[in-house]
């Protein structure tokens, strides 16, 4: 059971490491890709699944959020 | 022929990354442990990378179908790159401690010359210090050498950027004897992490559905927008910190 936790807590920071944002939003952003490229224009993927990689980015700043709240 | 540059340089420069940190154990470990132990550790933890990959690679490629590896190799590589270029943003605006290869070292020496030494003709703790060490700095290097080679079907290409990295900075630790710690490790991070970010949106997209109008160009185009828009991020954390009531703290790790 103790191995079984260890190895568990291994692939955990392996692949969340110190930020959830990031890993929900890699997620996220294929399934963004995948609904966009069935319901949306050829071209409107190509351009919506960069925005969404650099909106996760954003959004797991500390900083930055905390300086938009703010002013 | 660019995303073959482009994938080896991925794999170069994302291996030269890990091998500085693996270095710094195992220089920590050959000098206070002994050398016999801090390599026998690094030859077991590189042979057991070695057999990860040749185990792996044909079996992805075989077994798994192209679209689902694209997407999960798409989804790995995004939330890699996503860190490391994270991580790196934080460190360049100060929010997050510079990875310091000198305190690292100087940390791990301390720590080994306190555990007791042992009789035996191999010494355990740096043998399992050098081989934990190595095989986990390793693994991040043997997950991006198989997805890079399974998802482009070259891993002649992506197995030799990794290479190129350990001979060089092999060569250069056996030259100076001591931590690389003027390697630019922080911005070969940021240019790794664009990179893994590029080819992640990429693969992903491509298993998804979607239609890159610029085939592999698109690469490029995206490195160069994760580029910009994190030196931009960091240009305005950067001047966020500036401002010491506001200061946000950020543990290193």
């Amino acid at each position: 059971m103790k191995y079984l936790a260890a190895f568990g807590a291994f692939w955990y920071d392996f692949i969340v490491g110190d930020s959830i944002v990031l890993a929900i939003g890699g997620v996220s952003v294929l399934v963004l890709g995948y609904v966009a490229s069935r319901v949306m224009a050829e071209a409107l993927p190509q351009l919506l699944l960069p925005a969404a990689v650099l909106t996760t980015l954003v959004v797991s700043l500390p900083g930055l959020i905390r300086w938009r709240g703010r002013s | 022929m660019m995303s073959d540059i482009l994938l080896m340089s991925g794999s170069f420069l994302a291996s030269a990354v890990e091998m500085v940190e693996a270095i710094t154990i195992i220089l920590a470990v050959g000098i206070t442990r002994g050398w016999r132990s801090a390599l026998i550790g690094t030859v077991t933890a590189l042979i057991t990378l070695g057999i990860i990959v040749a185990l792996l690679g044909p079996s992805l490629i075989n077994y798994v179908p192209l679209d689902v590896l694209r997407i999960v190799v798409g989804v790995l590589l995004l939330i890699f790159g996503l860190q490391w270029l994270r991580k790196a943003i934080l460190r360049a605006s100060g929010l997050k401690e510079l990875h310091d290869e000198e305190r690292i070292f100087k940390a791990e020496i301390s720590e080994l010359q306190g555990a007791v030494a042992t009789q035996t003709a191999i010494d355990w703790t740096g043998f399992v210090v050098s081989f934990k060490g190595v095989l986990l700095e390793g693994l991040e290097v043997a997950f991006i050498v198989l997805t890079f080679g399974a998802n482009s079907g070259r891993f002649d290409l992506s197995i030799a950027g990794a290479l190129a990295a350990a001979v060089i900075i092999t060569g250069v630790a056996i030259v100076v004897r001591q931590p690389l710690s003027r390697v630019p490790e922080n911005a070969i991070k940021f240019g790794v992490g664009t990179m893994l970010m590029a080819f992640g949106t990429f693969w992903g997209g491509e298993g998804v559905g979607v239609d890159w109008e610029l085939r592999d160009m698109t690469i490029v185009v995206l490195m160069l927008l994760y580029g910009g828009a994190g030196a931009f991020l960091i240009a305005m954390l950067r001047s966020r910190t500036a401002e010491p009531a506001t200061r946000v703290e950020v543990s290193a790790s």
